[in-house]
């Protein structure tokens, strides 16, 4: 699904990520951890487009063909089925909950503006679609209740639920999620914890995450990348990093 | 249930063009002018709010492309011989001096050559990053206006253009005194600007309503957002910018018809200014609310003409200050501004008119 091979980030002196590998497959999900200022986030910037690895390739194989992404545009790659959600959440805030679920699957609208203008039959059905779904999807991440408030006015967890509701929006493939469960109550992690798991099978995606949470990592990947100081330090399954000495060290600061 | 809305708005349509048809009867001929740059200023202040407020670009542009808009329908509908006496100076060019359009086709190209401009400006700028954008529209519409200047044999240079044809509804006054048996004396000098502001106001609901619209908002909150979620900036922000030029180019095509006269002082950065007025007082990103403003703002604008002569403030006799009346409304201006960013100032004085309320 996705295979990034050999990345380095370096922005002036800071060497962001360094040479940095990871292969991921079709349905996994797969964890991505590290101390703070590790360069997690990095990674997924790469990814997505926002920022070009300063060497390194990275290689999206939705469905049997394979190509590299590094020379694409951020709205490219989501096109072509990758998409996110932020660390420091990154709602449209001043419009509605549905509005900002119903954007996300702008990107797939086959009508020009003039058929939206027009309110053409051929746009409308789209449009209906459009709205359709992103009730769905709010349903799905328990927000149908909120539909009409504005976005900025949700509690923090719910904005978390709502990025992922209209990163769904897009219909991707691959799924990065930064750090999804940050400021979530026990209880919020665990619902969150089967709700990932929960639209994996549904929409049938593959799952890159970034997280602090110990519990949502060990629970629900199937593999895990450990990165720490920009550079790769471990991967393997949850039992495996947990008891690699390696990332004890990194993660307690012993020397 | 739907279907009775649409009903409802055509109702209102309708209404609205039987409405400016019997004003323009009963209206004398400087509230019809006022009422006319009312509309006009509509169709400007949505035009700018498309780009300024709908997709959080920062365009200083309006009056380059209004100067556009404006000269192409004055050298399109002005009459040979009308062109002929303008042109003393210089003799016009000769292919243009023999163009005689109809004002309505005229309108529409100047709004396309408008467009077209905005197209050439905004695509090399907005595919780096749009803080350019300020820059180079305030750049360019101080170019086209040095253009205008120098291109005497197609624009009169600075001379301007007097004699626009005034009388654009021929077509009206014919159905009129044909079906009707009315004979007019004057022109339906309103319908145009009307059904362009109409036409402008019912575009900006449909446009704002529908997933290019809110692409253009959700470019506004948070671009990083808006790229990653798939929406293409760069083509989004070209068609806004586009789109809005068209529509600054026709408010200026329609200007250059109720004025009657141009000339390249007409399209300095005040005009642009008196459009920012309008957006910021109506609220970026607010249809009803620029609707209002331009209203008010150009009622105004008339009713305080005043400012800029001899003042008799009964102990103090002012000379004439041409200007005083933008020196006026950008205070006001600011003032709004203030009042609505700093919600301190705003609670403050809600404390201090409690206070004189009780005492
Ligand atoms: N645009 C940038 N310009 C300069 N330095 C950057 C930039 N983005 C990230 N960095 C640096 O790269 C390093 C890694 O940052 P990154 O955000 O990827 O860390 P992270 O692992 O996501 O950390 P956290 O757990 O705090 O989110 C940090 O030292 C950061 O300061
Ligand atoms: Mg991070």
């Amino acid at each position: 699904m996705l295979k990034i091979d050999n990345v380095t980030m370096r922005f002036g002196g800071v060497v962001a990520v360094n040479q940095f590998s990871a292969k991921i497959d079709p349905g996994e999900i797969v964890g991505l951890i590290g101390p703070n200022g590790a360069g997690k986030t990095t990674v997924f910037n790469m990814v997505t487009g926002v920022y070009k690895p300063t060497s390194g390739d990275i290689i999206f194989t939705p469905n049997g063909t394979s190509q590299s992404i590094i020379n694409l545009r951020p709205d490219q790659i989501a096109q072509i089925g990758i998409c996110r959600t932020f660390q420091n959440i990154r709602l449209f805030k001043e419009l509605t909950v549905l509005d900002n679920v119903f954007i996300g699957s702008h990107l797939r609208l086959k009508s020009g503006i003039f058929s939206s203008v027009l309110r053409l039959p051929n746009y409308t059905k789209q449009e209906k679609a459009m709205y359709e779904k992103a009730k769905y999807l709010l349903e799905k991440v328990g927000l149908y209740e909120e539909k009409d408030e504005k976005s900025f006015s949700l509690p923090y967890g719910k904005q978390r639920r709502l990025e992922i509701a209209r990163a769904l929006a897009t219909d991707p493939k691959l799924l990065l999620l930064d750090e999804p469960a940050a400021g979530m109550n026990p209880q919020e992690t665990q619902e969150l914890m089967e709700f990932i798991e929960n639209i994996k099978e549904e929409f049938d995606l593959t799952i890159f995450l970034i997280e602090h949470h110990m519990e949502v990592v060990m629970g629900i990947c199937d593999r895990i990348y450990v990165l720490d100081q920009g550079a790769h330090i471990a991967d393997g399954d949850p039992l495996e990093i947990q008891n690699n000495p390696k990332v004890i060290e990194a993660y307690l600061g012993v020397d | 249930m739907k279907d009775n809305k649409i009903i409802k708005y055509i109702i209102c349509v309708v209404v609205a063009i039987i409405a400016m048809i019997f004003l323009n009867f009963v209206l004398d001929s400087y509230k019809v002018r006022v009422l006319n740059l009312c509309f006009i200023y509509i169709i400007l202040g949505l035009s700018m709010n498309l780009i300024n407020g709908f997709t959080g670009l920062f365009s200083l542009g309006h009056a380059g492309f209004m100067a556009i808009g404006a000269y192409t329908v004055a050298i399109l509908t002005m009459t040979p011989e009308m062109k002929e006496m303008n042109y003393y100076m210089k003799p016009m060019v000769s292919f243009l001096q023999q163009i005689n359009m109809p004002f309505i086709v005229a309108l529409i190209i100047g709004g396309l050559l408008a467009a077209l401009f905005g197209f050439l400006i905004g695509a090399p700028v907005l595919k780096l990053t749009d803080d350019y954008l300020a820059i180079a529209t305030l750049g360019f519409s101080e170019i086209i206006r040095v253009v205008i200047i120098n291109l005497q044999s197609v624009t009169n240079g600075a001379l301007g253009l007097k004699g626009i044809p005034q009388k654009t509804n021929q077509f009206f006054v014919k159905l009129l005194r044909d079906i009707f048996g009315i004979s007019l004396s004057h022109s339906i000098n309103l319908l145009w600007a009307g059904i362009g502001a109409i036409i402008t106001i019912v575009f900006m609901f449909l446009l704002m309503k529908g997933s290019y619209g809110k692409a253009f908002k959700a470019i506004r909150e948070d671009e990083i957002a808006a790229r990653s979620m798939g929406v293409n900036l760069f083509k989004h922000k070209v068609m806004s910018f586009t789109i809005g030029s068209f529509l600054a180019g026709i408010g200026g095509g329609l200007l250059a018809v109720s004025l009657g006269t141009i000339d390249p002082t007409l399209f300095k950065f005040s005009l642009t200014w008196n459009i920012i007025l309008i957006v910021v007082l109506g609220g970026m990103g607010n249809i009803n609310g620029t609707i209002i403003s331009a209203i008010v703002v150009t009622i105004a604008m008339e009713a305080l003409r005043f400012l800029d002569e001899p003042l008799n403030l009964g102990f103090i006799q002012t000379p004439a200050l041409p200007g005083l009346r933008m020196v006026v409304f950008s205070i006001i201006l600011m003032t709004v501004i203030i009042f609505k960013k700093d919600n301190v100032l705003k609670s403050t004085l809600v404390k201090v008119r409690g206070r004189y309320a009780k005492n």
